[in-house]
């Protein structure tokens, strides 16, 4: 199998976060992975956004011209990149933040309100989990244990609160979708 | 040798034998051998490493019976930054002009001596290029006619003569920094004991340590040799006083 | 070892100087390649190594100058702009013949240009950028799992030839993170002998490290000496892969970031029934000549297409070898951009190809 994958939105929305825990996940199932991260100059407040590519075999091209899946987590990053969507692929929508709809019939969108069910879990900048979560119900990316377990290994130097607090958001993610 | 005569002098072995090439007068050769006698009688010289920059100093590359880098223009400081970090039991020795240290070489000795790298620095100031034919340089004189400054140097034009040793003393990085002459058997003796102060301050890992030479360039000055020794005490100096800049504890 | 680990491109050839024996690394900040530095900072004094920043790159190299000339398996990697400032370092170690490794992270020039990936320092690297006859062993990995083996084999070359050895990459390579096994690591006590280093004399003759001589035909007979040298290099050290080029009708010429896109093309067209393969050239210098002039005589061969992020610099060598035999077309992108596989594939489609 192979997945291909988008996740943009604001420097700070945590979406290299998103692309690096798919990654990590799947080469803890031995698969191959690519990481490709895109940003702008500044470190925080910039557009940021990048691809991942994983799959049985080594890793094509780093470019691609449409996406598998995207995750979208701001309005710039809808318009700019749900016209890329594969034909039959999936859009996730960040719709805390995300006002437009798409009118695409040609693929399935999936509006997740992370932000709000971020909050629930117990902090609000945990949205970019609730988005993994969402991606790992429809993709499939790894089992979920492993995306757990990646989630765990990213976030231990934060403490084991900010770990319960991400596993809550990846949780709420994956249910929603 | 008849029995009633005793030999009390002759020349370092860690000189090569061979006939130097530098002008008639100029002063590099006295302070080869300054070096030369410091290594012997601390002995360093096996395992010395010598970095040579360019300039009238790149004809020394022959002239030492040492394990002898060639650099680049000014950036001997950090070659030898690489030598000794590299391998922190060698004794690191750059030996460099003012137009190579005080000009193109200012970042990297500047950048050496604040790091604190345990190498040593003879640094010889005759205030002219001297290879490339008498030039000004940084540290040329206010009112010295150079091939660059043919109607003398003058401050609003062409700034101000630099001085290093005492900007280098300013850093928390060098162990010893001192300015000295050669210009007059006395003065050569001070700038024996002066790089002698210099390397032991390598040995014992004190830090970063230069001796300012002030020499001549009787070639490029347009003066005699012995009138060029005369104008270190006439102009020199009273710009370049000699002196200890820096002496850290422990020397 | 062999166990497949997630890892950023610039810490992966921070790394692979670890496992190549290599223990200093001076350099100095510039995007994309901040991770090498910043790994090899936290990673060197882990394995008894050392690390400098150095006060600009014009130091950097001259410090690698330094600790090669007295011996020792050395690296510093820098981006475009940077590695500009060090070309006279390099000459210099050409002409003292050290071994050194060099990585270049290029991005979108000239001037400051940007931190996108580009390839726009081929000239530089192959021709060479310093002064003087000279060249750098240059070799271009197209994803990081090969960017570890040829950082290892830049050290070992390096130290056989006694020559600089520059490792190519871009900004894309720099920044992606791929899933890696490190095979190979060298045993400290393998690392090959060097009796010419500046070591302190130590009671033998004196060594000299220069490249520094007055006398006319003493410097020629040196010059001679490297040329020689050269010519070994350029008879056992040419790398390439052939990807289905042999009975192809369109060979595509591309290095790295790009030679790994086109192999992807390749994969497209080929499940397409088009009659399409890929020369993708390791070693940059010494330059594939051979299989490109043999590729050029076959029937089968219709023409070329050479794809760089560039205005068109190998494809220059490319035209060399090819020697007029048959056409060699050229598409480029510049100021960071790649190309996508479908934008290259849309290319091929609308250049006249000979007899089709």
């Amino acid at each position: 199998m192979e997945m291909e994958l988008l996740a943009a939105g604001f420097g700070g929305q945590g979406v290299l976060m998103i692309g690096q825990l798919v990654a990590l996940s799947a080469v803890d199932e031995n698969k191959y992975a690519l990481f490709f991260p895109s940003y702008g100059p500044a470190m925080r407040g910039g557009t940021a956004n990048c691809t991942v590519i994983i799959g049985d075999n080594p890793i094509g091209s780093p470019i691609l011209n449409e996406h598998e899946h995207i995750i979208v987590m701001n309005n710039p990053s809808f318009t700019k990149f749900e016209p890329l969507v594969k034909k039959g692929g999936h859009l996730y929508v960040n719709s805390s933040l995300v006002s437009e709809k798409s009118t695409r019939t040609d693929i399935q969108v999936h509006y997740i309100e992370a932000n709000d069910l971020a909050e629930k879990a117990g902090a609000n900048v945990a949205a970019n989990i609730v988005m993994l979560g969402g991606l790992l119900k429809i993709s499939q990316f790894s089992a979920y244990a492993v995306a757990e377990k990646s989630i765990q290994k990213k976030f231990a130097s934060k403490g084991e609160k900010v770990v319960q607090i991400n596993l809550s958001a990846l949780k709420a993610g994956f249910e929603k979708a | 040798m008849s029995p009633e005569l005793k030999q009390i002098f002759k020349p370092s072995p860690i000189l090569t034998p061979i006939q130097r090439n530098f002008c008639p007068g100029c002063t590099h050769g006295i302070i080869h051998r300054l070096v030369a006698e410091c290594l012997e009688e601390l002995q360093l010289a096996e395992k010395t490493v010598l970095v040579i920059p360019v300039g009238c100093a790149t004809l020394s590359v022959d002239y030492f019976e040492l394990d002898t880098i060639q650099a680049s223009h000014g950036r001997a400081p950090a070659v030898a930054t690489g030598v000794k970090r590299s391998n922190p039991d060698l004794f690191v020795v750059t030996y460099q002009g003012d137009g190579d240290l005080a000009s193109i070489g200012t970042a990297e000795i500047v950048h050496a001596a604040n790091r604190g790298e345990k190498i040593t620095t003879i640094f010889v100031n005759n205030g002219i290029y001297g290879m490339t034919g008498g030039q000004m340089a940084p540290t040329t004189l206010i009112g010295w006619k150079t091939e660059t400054s043919p109607y003398g140097r003058e401050a609003s034009r062409e700034g101000n003569p630099i001085r290093i040793s005492e900007m280098l003393s300013q850093l928390n990085g060098p162990a010893y920094i001192a300015r000295t002459a050669v210009n007059s058997p006395k003065a050569v003796l001070g700038t024996k004991r002066a790089i002698k102060k210099a390397f032991t301050a390598q040995m014992k890992g004190l830090g970063f340590s230069l001796v300012e030479i002030l020499s001549t360039c009787p070639t490029n000055w347009g003066f005699s040799p012995v009138q060029s020794l005369k104008r270190i005490d006439d102009e020199t100096i009273p710009y370049y006083p000699l002196g200890e800049f820096k002496v850290v504890e422990g020397l | 070892m062999g166990e497949k680990i997630l890892m950023k491109g610039a810490e992966v050839l921070g790394e692979s100087a670890i496992k190549a024996g290599c223990r200093l690394f001076f350099g100095y900040p510039i995007t994309p390649q901040n991770e090498a530095p910043s790994y090899m900072a936290k990673r060197l004094p882990e394995v008894g190594g050392v690390f400098v920043q150095a006060e600009s790159e014009v130091a950097a190299i001259n410090m690698l100058y330094g600790a090669a000339a007295s011996g020792h398996r050395v690296m510093t990697s820098s981006s475009s702009p940077g590695i500009s400032l060090m070309q006279e370092g390099i000459s210099y170690i050409a002409g003292a013949q050290l071994p050194v490794v060099l990585v270049n992270v290029m991005r979108g020039g000239p001037g400051l240009g940007n931190i996108g990936p580009a390839q726009g320092d081929y000239f530089q690297s192959v021709k060479p950028g310093g002064n003087g006859d000279y060249h750098l062993i240059t070799l271009a990995p197209m994803n990081l799992q090969e960017q570890i083996d040829l950082i290892y084999d830049a050290f070992e070359l390096a130290d056989e030839y006694r020559n600089p050895a520059m490792v190519l990459t871009d900004g894309l390579l720099g920044q992606i993170m791929e899933a890696v096994e490190f095979h190979r690591e060298k045993d400290l006590a393998s690392l090959p002998a060097k009796p010419w280093a500046a070591t302190g004399i130590n009671h033998r003759k004196k060594n000299l490290v220069s490249s520094f001589d007055l006398d006319y035909d003493r410097l020629e007979a040196i010059n001679h000496q490297i040329q020689d040298k050269y010519r070994i290099v350029k008879e056992k050290e040419v790398r390439y892969e052939s990807y289905f080029a042999d009975d192809a009708e369109v060979i595509l010429v591309a290095y790295g970031t790009t030679g790994r896109i086109c192999k992807a093309v390749v994969d497209i067209l080929r499940s397409e029934k088009y009659s399409v393969g890929l020369l993708r050239p390791i070693s940059l210098w010494p330059f594939p000549e051979k299989i490109l002039q043999q590729l050029a005589q076959k029937s089968t061969t219709k023409g070329f297409l050479v794809v760089e992020l560039s205005a068109g610099q190998m494809v220059e060598d490319v035209k060399i070898s090819v020697n007029g035999v048959k056409p060699v077309h050229f598409y480029g992108r510049m100021g960071g951009n790649v190309p996508s596989p479908k934008e290259i594939i849309d290319i091929i489609n609308t250049i006249h190809w000979e007899g089709k």
